[in-house]
């Protein structure tokens, strides 16, 4: 057992349309401490949730991952290669939802309608164990107590619009919590939300990762909420990675210039009567369209930038 | 009234109210917004901001209050205007709307899209529009080419730029953002709040800034609303409100929002003060 669950490298997906193909992700490459949360951010376009869903080999036509490899590690599994498994591949049905499970950013839409919430999270144990009805029941009802949803022998007999936008969401999360996933993907699980519902949201999310110490992959393009719950953070922007590092390495110092843009951008930090920062503003005549590999430097953070650029702090 | 007038103030409203079947939406909300301001409204989804903006620009009928704005004639009580008399008024209130992909007819270049509230209210003759038009385009910072294409041709940022252009181009005195950057992404959201900051100096603007995200409010405002459940719990100016909030719900909204610093760890939300 390695400590990194998993390892994204040389990804690349393309997706081909009349027009011409589009390179949505460009030698995508970074590693998922176990047991941490790890934040993509990026603004959109930049990647982010197409890097998810090759995770969970969701990428539909005309979507192709055209090159790269992702090395899962799962504890209660044997090492395997997420992108080359089969369709019939019975580890497939085991990874999306088993071992790794997702939140997303619409709870509406991630919930049927016609099924009560008690239903469809009972449904998520049902899809992965050899347990009765039962026991599913009961489980799902323990579940959605620990995210929070009171009042349970009457709550989980109610369908998803009789809920707030907040509980959908904790709902959402216990179905994705219920088969203990080794990997939890949340992508931008609280940008529909209210302000002090997301507070909420992302506390649930930090202490639930706590007790259970699962991973935690956090898609967002909210730097307040990467400063609050990430370990390691990865930057993207065009289907590129741009700079890795840890939380405070990234929002504290960051080294490239599109990373410094994104911080600067930010309204609130700036002083009033000044005008906002663009990105364009603080990335000046540094040419961040061009790819460049990532150098790892001696601090253990990775950043695209030419070579002589960095030389003193490489590794 | 004349009081008000020298002091400089654009808009008066007072115990404002809007029910939907006898739910009440808005209650008795009065407020005033002084000229060439930026008065920001914030509070959650369900707290009545749009609905409060939308009747003070009579988009929907207020149930009961008073709504004073101080036109090019005067001041003139909102209210209990015909639609026909609104019209006019309409040449000095506008709206900057929040998604630039749903606020733009498809079917209409830019040239027609800015020009068109010309022609509804008989402004110049064509070359004196299209000479107004070209010269929004220059002020919203939009190359002139843009002119012959349609909406779909454009980016997010750019859409909300026609989107502003069309808004100011009758070149009203007061404007209503209601959560016009909160679509954008965050190097986008900058370049339009700078945009708007900038159009607000040459021209003398009054902004009602209508927001959820409040860094992008401390950012813009000069003053701020907070508004809760159809009400208004405080008000003051930006550093009254952001630095010595009165009011445990306003203490609570901004508690909430998660610091970019990491070492600035975000606090479980305490209701227990609301009754929540």
């Amino acid at each position: 057992m390695t400590d990194t669950v998993l390892k994204v490298r040389d990804l690349a997906v393309d997706f081909k349309t009349d027009l011409g193909t589009t390179h949505a992700l460009v030698d995508v490459g970074f590693d998922m401490p176990r047991g941490k949360v790890t934040a993509i951010v990026g603004e959109s376009g930049s990647g982010k949730s197409v890097t998810a869903n090759c995770i969970m080999r969701l990428i539909q036509p005309p979507g192709r991952i055209v090159a790269g490899t992702i090395d899962f590690s799962p504890v209660r599994m044997d090492p395997f290669e997420i992108t080359s498994l089969g369709k019939r591949d019975p580890r497939l049905q085991e990874l999306r939802g088993g071992l790794i499970s997702m939140v997303f950013q619409e709870p509406m839409t991630a919930l049927s309608p016609v099924y009560t919430v008690g239903n469809q999270v009972a449904e998520a144990i049902l899809c992965h164990r050899k347990v009765g009805r039962k026991q599913a029941w009961q489980e799902a009802a323990e579940m959605l107590e620990r995210v929070g949803i009171d009042d349970i022998d009457r709550r989980i007999r109610m369908y998803p619009f009789e809920f707030s936008g907040g509980m959908r969401q904790r709902v959402v999360i216990a179905m994705a919590l219920v088969c203990h996933p080794e990997v939890l993907i949340c992508d931008e699980p609280t940008t529909a939300l209210d302000v002090t519902i997301q507070a909420e949201i992302l506390t649930l999310i930090r202490d639930l990762q706590k007790e259970l110490s699962n991973s935690v992959l956090f898609i967002t393009h909210d730097i307040g909420v990467v400063a609050q719950l990430a370990d390691q953070v990865v930057v993207m922007y065009q289907g590129r990675v741009l700079e890795i590092g840890t939380v405070r390495q990234v929002l504290k110092t960051p080294m490239h210039p599109y990373t410094r843009g994104l911080l600067a951008a930010i309204p609130g930090l700036a002083p009033k009567g000044v005008p906002l920062a663009t990105i364009a503003s603080v990335v000046g005549d540094a040419d961040i369209e061009k790819p460049y590999p990532l150098i790892t430097l001696r601090d253990g953070r990775q950043v695209s930038l030419p070579r002589d650029q960095v030389q003193g702090a490489v590794a | 009234m004349s009081e008000s007038a020298a002091n400089g103030s654009l808009l008066e409203v007072e115990s404002l109210s809007k029910f939907f079947d006898g739910v009440p939406a808005v209650e008795d909300v009065s407020f005033e917004v002084r000229r060439s301001e930026t008065l920001g409204i914030v509070g959650e989804s369900g707290s009545g901001k749009t609905t409060l903006v939308r009747a003070i620009l009579r988009a929907i009928d207020p149930d009961r209050g008073i709504v004073r704005f101080n036109s090019s004639t005067g001041w003139v009580e909102l209210q209990d205007m015909t639609p026909k008399e609104l019209i006019p008024l309409r040449r000095e209130m506008q709206m900057i709307f929040q998604d630039p992909f749903a606020s733009l007819n498809p079917r209409m270049t830019v040239r027609e899209i800015l020009e068109e509230p010309l022609i509804i209210h008989r402004v110049g003759s064509a070359t004196q529009r299209l000479e107004a038009v070209r010269d929004m385009l220059a002020h919203v910072q939009l190359e002139e080419d843009s002119l012959t294409r349609y909406p779909h041709a454009f980016s997010g940022g750019q859409r909300q730029r026609i989107g502003i252009a069309r808004a100011l181009i009758l070149r009203p005195n007061l404007v209503v953002c209601d959560e016009s950057v909160s679509a954008l992404d965050v190097s986008v959201q900058a370049q339009i709040i700078n945009l708007l900051e900038e159009l607000q100096n040459e021209l003398g603007l009054t902004y009602l800034f209508v927001a959820h995200d409040l860094s992008v409010v401390q950012h813009i405002c000069d003053r701020v609303l907070v508004m809760h459940r159809g009400r208004v719990v405080e008000s003051g100016t930006v550093d009254e409100i952001f630095e010595t909030p009165k009011e445990p719900y306003t203490r609570l909204l901004l508690s909430a929002v998660p610091s970019p610093d990491p070492d600035v760890p975000l606090k479980p939300l305490d209701r227990s003060e609301l009754g929540l």
